[in-house]
This record gives C-alpha cells, structure tokens and sequence, in this order.
C-alpha cells in the first residue's frame, strides 16, 4: 500500500512542532501510539486541498480542520442557497447568499484556529489543476459533476497525489482511494463517462442529507490514514454503501494495465477539455439532439388565461407533484413509454418538470412517437414559481 | 438462482426492486434475463448495438467481470451480480 509516509521525508519540519495548546487540543491524538507525537506532527505538516465545500467537503473539512491537517484547501465558486442546508453542514441559514469560502473559513477558523486555511475561489479547470494541486500532498474529491471527476482523476495521476474519492446518490455513496503509486485511478474503475442525462444529478434525483456525512466521513479517514501511514487504505478496493438497507460492501479494484491515464502505456499526458469529454457542449445539452419546441411560463399563462385548449403533462415523480404541481397530468418520465396511450395526440401538450430537463426527454420522446403539438415549458415548474405564481413553493 | 443488485439510479426501471432473481448459467445470460423482464432497463445498460456500456460496471460477487471471463463468466447458485454504475453526486 502506497502511504505518503513512503514519499515525505519523515524528519519533522520546524514548524511542524506542535505548542504546548496544541499538544492540549489533540491530547486524545497524542494518547493513541497510532498516532502520537510524530503522527500529529505529520498531520500539521500535511496539505490537503478540499475540491468543493459542499456535501462532501462540508464533513471532509471540519474533521480535517479539527483533527490538526495544517494547511488545508478548499476549492469552490460558489454561493450558499437554502436547498444546501439540508446536507453541507459548513453552512447555516444565516451563510444563505454568501460564498461558500467565507461561510467555510469562519466555521473553520472557530473550530480550530492553528489551520492554515487557503480559499481558492474558482472553477477547477484544466488550465489551474496541475499548478493547484502541485502545492499540496493529498486531494480529496467533493465534487458534484462528471468532467471535474475525470480532470481531479487526471490531475491527480499526472502529478502523482494520491485522490480521496467520494460519491452519492439518494441513498447510495462509493468511497475510495485512487491514484496511489501502484494503487488503481478513476479512469481504471470507469474508463468513460455516462452519456449526459443518462445518469441523474442530485439536483435531479434528491439525495439523503445524512449521506454526504457518512461519504465525506469516510474520505476524511482515508486522508488521514495515508497522512499517518497507519492502517489499510481504500486505495484498490471500492467501498459502496446503502443507507436504506444499511449495508457496507466493498469490490476489488484493480489498476487497468491499458489505462489510458495510469496504465503502462499512457495516452493521456496533458489535462484535456473535460466538458467535451463527458459530452457537454453547453448549459442544457440536449439528450436527443435537434430542436425541441419549448414554450415560456408567460406564453403558458397567457394561453391558460385565454382559455385555450392546453393538456399540461407534468412528467415529475408523484412526491414532487404533492410540493406544488400547476393541476397537470401525471406521468413521471420513466413511465411515459408505457402510458403514451393516455395521451390525445391531436391536443396541444405542454411537458413540464421541476426545471425543464426530464420534459425535454419527454418532448423528444413524444416526438419521436408522433405527437406533433407537444412543446417543453422552459425552466419547468421552478421558473413559474419564480415569474407567474410567487407564492408557490420552490424546491 | 443468481442474484442482480440493482443501484438506486437504476431502480426506476426495474419495478423499484432492489434486487432481482435470475436463472442463468452465465453473468451474459442473467443480464439478458433482467433487461427481458425490465425493458426499460436496456438502453441504460447496453448501447444501440447490444454491447454493454463502458461506465456500467458489472460485478460477480466482488470481483469485476472484466477480468474474469465477461459475460462469459460461468455463474453458481448463491453469486450475486451487482451493477455498479458511475455517480457523481458531491
């Protein structure tokens, strides 16, 4: 097993030398031989760059700050909205509207004030990754998307820092380690990325506040682990957990000889354009290819007030359309195939969902079956809420 | 009788089941047994000219099938196949 305590030379910096309200704060540390005086040290001596200060990097960064990491970073863009609170536990209401690095540092800061916090307030891209993660020895990955998996994944391989990987899915997480010197990398597990729209969001598919806790907990272990040398790393195995059955299992990984990222003869010697990897061209990469007819909530609303015969197909789940819902038909998307009949193809249809992604599925679908007078409400549900009916609620 | 765990993502198209039965001999024969009872579940797993897609991860007990002998891999009763597919959810 690859540790960093293989690579770092073991003698104890200068200021890694713990003060005596140090050696008070992580006395339960101290007390333990597996970590230890010398352990500790390692542990301030440590940098470990955070991608993302959301669900993952919330619990990531909080165990890593007060467990004594001495220079942690965190990498993230983005602003603190209410639909964070349930999960990204760094922020509270009050943190609504701010950056996520600041609400970060304060908790941070509070917690443990010998953190040498570093707050990089950008978007991972192919042009920053290798500089960024050449100033610390660990990354650990709480991104939320797949081209910044596969460029952390890339980045990582290419200057040789081990990748604390973390992943959820309503009630399912996967954990491991990647791109240790002869351990397996991200490319080795998934050599390609799902189609987009194939594989939901979380925005799309919900997720189990709780679980982002139990994930970015475990990635905080792994990361201290190879920062202490001690126990048995994740790296080569892919550990899968199911909150709703509560049942921890774990597959064999192995290092993929023809990887094109760590395999032995590698392709990929430069980080390359992520979004065109995964497929995404723009903001709303349509699924089906070709121009879908869509119409605007105030194009809707005006056409509802004027009477006009208009069949609203709400393509949500049921728990969704109990939120809110604008009285329209129910058939969530996966069902569509096999209740197409109840549709009246001669009648106007407008799809909709919460944002206007799975009724463009639907809209293609409906086309390619032969409904003529079918278009997609633009920004779904979400954007009548925000511009018709304020006082429906959003979600 | 073999089983197949299907992953959360995945479950909208098998009847919500978390977990299906198949017989089969083979791990080929029991994934064309699942997309046979669940339709739905096909073009999720294999792309328009039958091959199955390179992010979905099939695993006969802990091992991935790819290196055992793929869809060809010979099964026994009490295997169970898990479909691993990629998330990325943060």
């Amino acid at each position: 097993m690859a540790t960093l305590s293989d690579i770092k030379p073991t003698d104890v910096q200068p200021e890694a030398v713990l003060s005596n309200d140090e050696i008070l704060r992580y006395s339960r540390h101290l007390i333990m031989p597996e970590v230890g005086m010398q352990g500790q040290q390692k542990l301030k001596a440590a940098k470990v760059l955070c991608i993302g200060a959301g669900g993952l990097g919330s619990p990531l960064a909080l165990y890593l700050t007060a467990a004594g990491v001495g220079t942690l970073g965190i990498v993230d863009f983005d602003v603190v909205d209410y639909t964070n609170l349930q999960r990204q536990i760094l922020h509270t209401t009050a943190d609504v509207g701010r950056r996520k690095l600041d609400s970060a540092a304060d908790k941070l800061k509070a917690i443990n004030p010998f953190l040498n916090l570093r707050t990089f307030d950008t978007k991972l891209t192919s042009a920053n990754a290798l500089e960024l993660f050449r100033e610390f020895d660990i990354v650990a990955d709480g991104t939320d998307n797949f081209p910044t998996r596969y460029l952390v994944n890339d980045a990582c391989v290419l200057t040789g820092k081990p990748n604390v990987y973390g992943s959820i899915f309503r009630f399912e997480g996967q954990a491991s380690v990647f791109a240790t010197e002869e351990g397996p990398c991200y490319r080795c597990l998934y050599p390609e990325p799902p189609p987009p729209g194939l594989v939901p969001s979380c925005a799309e598919g919900g997720v189990l506040g709780i679980l982002p806790g139990l994930i970015g907990v475990i990635q905080a272990t792994e990361t201290i682990k190879l920062i202490l040398g001690q126990g048995d790393s994740l790296a080569g195995r892919l550990l899968l957990v199911d909150a709703l059955d509560m049942k921890f299992r774990e597959l064999k990984l192995r290092k993929n000889p023809d990887c094109p990222a760590c395999g032995t003869h590698r392709t990929i010697t430069e980080l390359i354009d992520y979004d065109q990897f995964c497929g995404i061209r723009g903001e709303e990469a349509p699924v089906y290819g070709g121009d879908l007819p869509v119409i605007s909530v105030e194009e809707l609303k005006k056409k509802l007030d004027a009477k006009a015969d208009i069949f609203i197909l709400d393509v949500r789940e049921p728990h969704e359309y109990q939120i809110c819902n604008l009285k329209g038909y129910l058939i969530p998307l996966g069902d569509l195939p096999k209740r197409v009949s109840e549709l009246d193809s001669s009648r106007e249809i407008v799809a909709h969902c919460k944002m206007g992604g799975r009724s463009a599925k639907a809209v293609a679908f409906l086309k390619q079956a032969g409904f003529s007078k079918v278009h997609n409400l633009t920004g779904g549900i979400t954007a009548w809420a925000e511009r018709i009916d304020t006082k429906m609620p959003k979600y | 009788m073999p089983q197949i765990q299907i992953p959360s993502p995945l479950r909208q198209y098998s009847g919500k089941q978390a977990s299906v039965d198949v017989p089969a001999k083979t791990v080929g024969e029991a994934l064309e047994g699942l997309v046979s009872r669940h339709p739905d579940l096909k073009r999720h797993l294999y792309t328009e000219d039958g091959k199955l897609r390179a992010f979905v991860n099939v695993y006969v007990n802990d091992e991935d099938m790819r290196y055992l002998q793929k869809e060809a891999t010979a099964l026994k009763d009490g295997d169970t196949i898990s479909i691993v597919p990629s998330i990325a959810g943060g």
